[in-house]
């Protein structure tokens, strides 16, 4: 029977201790994955808004391409984006395998979906209310895409939370085109891979809690925010 | 806060934040080599030596030795350090290694249940394995194109041993790395051949324990390989042999000698001078 | 002297003629849209407005109208009073600061600019659906169409409102509207247009309809509305 109460009394430690390399790892952990949501956002948000808004032929066979999407599994991604960044592949003279910025590209190509999806939901339930009226007042489709995402900007925080989630829980894609090289790519998933793999299992679970418990304080913070921003605006 | 100001906002925060997390300013050579010599802990204690003495910095990504090689193929390392002689010559034959060089060996151990159940205990690997495969008690494979992975095959091979033929439920395998492969054998209690190294770090032994040990087959030799500037012009031709002169040199080889755990010694050099 | 002329307008929806073959020539200063629930009124005023198009027939317009159109329920984006009356004037080029000006100003005649910082969502129905109507003035539409603007709001917002289109008819707009309020069309009206299952049964000057309404269809219904 596997004793719980260790890895909890590990993690303690381990944060007590500011151990300077888990700092730098959780840091790490946070920039890729931050990095790779904005991305995300920034192409995937006009995406969604536009899907939901826009009539034109291939729209709905673009709205479930990007449903599916949402289920790419991250250790496809990540091969994908090796093929690209390797040597050998068309993006190469980049230089920018195992480094952080290829796992920053690999969690934006595996975020930008669910951003996307999720934002075609949200501002087509506001398209429903606001329609007529952004009609009646002269608004053309990218512009009443471009209102609603603005007027939505609370609901879809959510949206940029979920992105958020998958990427930093994620370790397919950043194991392959990061190489979790001590120092330079070595992220929270990876390394609790990592120690798992050395036996030491209830390190790899103290670093699991932490995990955890950084993605909830995020959370709890953005939940706060949009509640006091949606009281204020209603 | 305008809609075009928090786009540009956004636009400022990720660019920053890619910017800082792409930041590679540092002198560095990346070393494909294989997940048991990182797992032992030996790069750990070998490269800040070199980083100190050469100002280069060393990026191991660690995978087994077929995928290292592979990569390496790719032009995405300076220089492999891996443990399968066979391979690595291949791979110096086929171009894309300027010459192999001997550094170090350590050893293959078998460990099982402390029971032993198929009576395998002693110093003959091929013994041992013989009498695993009759009593079909369960073995770990790792099954990944490894150098530990090769050796396995190997040894079967020299037992007399036709992998093939009676492979069954009870030869298990996992197609994973060291540490993963003995985290499957410890909770199914299996017999696995391992690296002296990855097991002395390994925590979660289960009931297993040390069962076949110090038949000179078991030794492991590593061989370090500049990958070759002709088929991939970026290598680090300069900074890439710094570190293959630097390990088989004298202080190189000492330092390997010196790493220990739990006070033994893991790994010994055996550079050719 | 009509504004526009309706030719055998008709939209037909699920086999259903919810507008059926209307033929109409619009000329007064304020006309309202009167009739039984399902009657078609809001359906009418939206293919005038251009929100629907029609399955048959065809809208004459001798001069194209700019148009501005107020919804039974006021639609308001999540950001203050005062952006909202200017979002509509952002979407036709007008400079920021132009915007500004103008927004406070139609706020200001529909007695609100005390609310121009508040967040358009929190105020109260009556006072959004004011913020609406100063949204629609500020463009200055030639024509105004409103569909049942006061059927939410309790009576002293909806005199607010009567107030403030009764100002926009007086700068020289043209009123097309419906409402159930049989008062309020009494009071705002010049002209009656009379609509029942789809199709126009009268079109007659405001005081006639309510003292000699010529159809049968018509008489039933004063009966019935009248309070």
């Amino acid at each position: 029977m596997h004793d719980f109460n260790e890895p909890f009394v590990t993690a303690w430690q381990l944060v007590a201790a500011a151990d300077a390399r888990l700092a730098g790892i959780v840091l790490l952990s946070l920039r890729v994955s931050l990095a790779a949501t904005a991305i995300a956002c920034i192409v995937g948000m006009p995406i969604g808004a536009l899907l939901a808004v826009g009539r034109f032929p291939g729209r709905r066979a673009l709205i479930v391409l990007f449903n599916g999407l949402m289920g790419l599994p991250p250790v496809v991604v990540g091969l994908l984006v090796y093929l690209l960044l390797s040597r050998a592949g068309p993006l190469g003279s980049l230089g920018l395998l195992f480094s952080p910025g290829a796992m920053v590209v690999a969690q934006a190509i595996l975020v930008t979906p669910i951003v996307a999806a999720l934002t075609r939901q949200v501002v087509a339930d506001a398209w429903t209310e606001y329609r007529e009226q952004l009609r009646s007042l002269g608004a053309g489709r990218p512009r009443a895409a471009a209102t609603l995402l603005w007027d939505g900007r609370f609901s879809l925080s959510t949206a940029a939370l979920a992105g958020f989630g998958r990427a930093i829980a994620e370790v397919g894609a950043v194991m392959i085109v990061g190489g979790n090289i001590d120092g330079v790519t070595r992220v929270m998933t990876t390394t609790i891979a990592l120690e798992t793999s050395k036996g030491d299992l209830p390190l790899a679970l103290a670093l699991g809690f932490i995990l955890i418990t950084v993605v909830l304080a995020i959370n709890a913070v953005a939940y706060g925010v949009r509640g006091w921003a949606e009281r204020r605006w209603g | 806060m305008t809609p075009r100001r928090l786009f540009c906002f956004a636009l400022a925060t990720a660019s920053l934040l890619l910017a800082s997390a792409g930041r590679a300013e540092d002198r560095f050579i990346t070393v494909a080599s294989t997940t048991s010599t990182e797992q032992s802990g030996l790069f750990g204690h070998l490269l800040p030596a070199f980083e100190k003495a050469s100002g280069i910095k060393v990026r191991v990504v660690a995978l087994g030795t077929g995928q290292a090689l592979d990569m390496a193929r790719r032009g995405d390392a300076d220089v492999v350090f891996v443990h399968d002689k066979a391979a690595e010559e291949k791979f110096v034959a086929e171009g894309f290694g300027v010459k192999r060089q001997e550094v170090m060996y350590n050893d293959f151990i078998v460990v099982g249940p402390k029971a032993d159940p198929a009576k395998a205990a002693g110093k003959d690997i091929l013994e041992g394995l013989r009498r695993i495969e009759a009593t079909k008690s369960p073995f770990v494979s790792r099954g990944d194109k490894s150098g530990t992975h090769a050796a396995e095959l190997r040894y079967w091979k020299a037992a007399g041993v036709d992998l093939d033929k009676t492979k069954g439920p009870w030869y298990r395998d996992t197609g994973s790395g060291m540490g993963p492969a003995l985290n499957t054998a410890a909770s199914m209690n299996a017999y696995i051949l391992a690296d002296r190294g990855t097991w002395l770090s390994f925590k979660n032994r289960g009931d297993l324990g040390i069962v076949v040990e110090g038949d000179t087959k078991l030794f492991n030799q590593y061989g370090v390989i500049l990958v070759n500037p002709a088929k991939h012009a970026h290598v680090k031709q300069a900074d890439g042999q710094k570190f293959v002169d630097w390990i088989v040199s004298d202080t190189g080889q000492k330092s390997i000698a010196e790493y220990r755990i739990g006070g033994e010694q893991l790994f010994f050099p055996n550079a050719k001078k | 002297m009509a504004w526009l002329t309706l030719d055998n307008l008709g939209l037909t929806e699920g086999g259903t003629r919810i507008v059926d073959g209307v033929s109409l020539s619009l000329a007064a200063g304020r006309t309202v849209v009167l009739g039984p629930n399902g009657a078609g009124k809001s359906t009418l005023l939206r293919l005038i407005h251009g929100l629907l198009h029609p399955s048959g027939g065809e809208l004459h317009w001798p001069h194209a109208l700019s148009q501005a159109m107020v919804f039974q329920r006021p639609v308001m984006l999540r950001t203050t009073a005062m952006a909202n009356v200017a979002y509509g004037l952002k979407l036709k080029g007008h400079a920021a600061r132009e915007c500004a000006i103008r927004a406070r100003e139609a706020l200001g005649r529909a007695g609100l600019e005390h609310l121009a910082a508040r967040p358009a969502r929190l105020l109260s129905g009556g006072e959004q659906q004011r913020v609406a109507l100063a949204r629609a003035w500020a463009l200055e539409p030639e024509l105004l169409i409103l569909d049942e603007p006061t059927a939410s709001l309790d009576p002293a917002s909806s005199r607010e409102v009567e107030r403030i289109i009764g100002e926009i008819a007086a700068n020289g707009t043209r009123i097309l509207m419906t409402t159930h309020n049989l008062g309020q069309a009494k009071r705002l009206a010049d002209e009656i247009v009379f609509i029942d299952r789809g199709r126009v049964v009268e079109q007659t000057p405001v005081r006639d309809f309510f003292t000699r309404p010529r159809s049968d269809a018509a008489q039933d219904f004063l009966k019935e509305e009248s309070p």
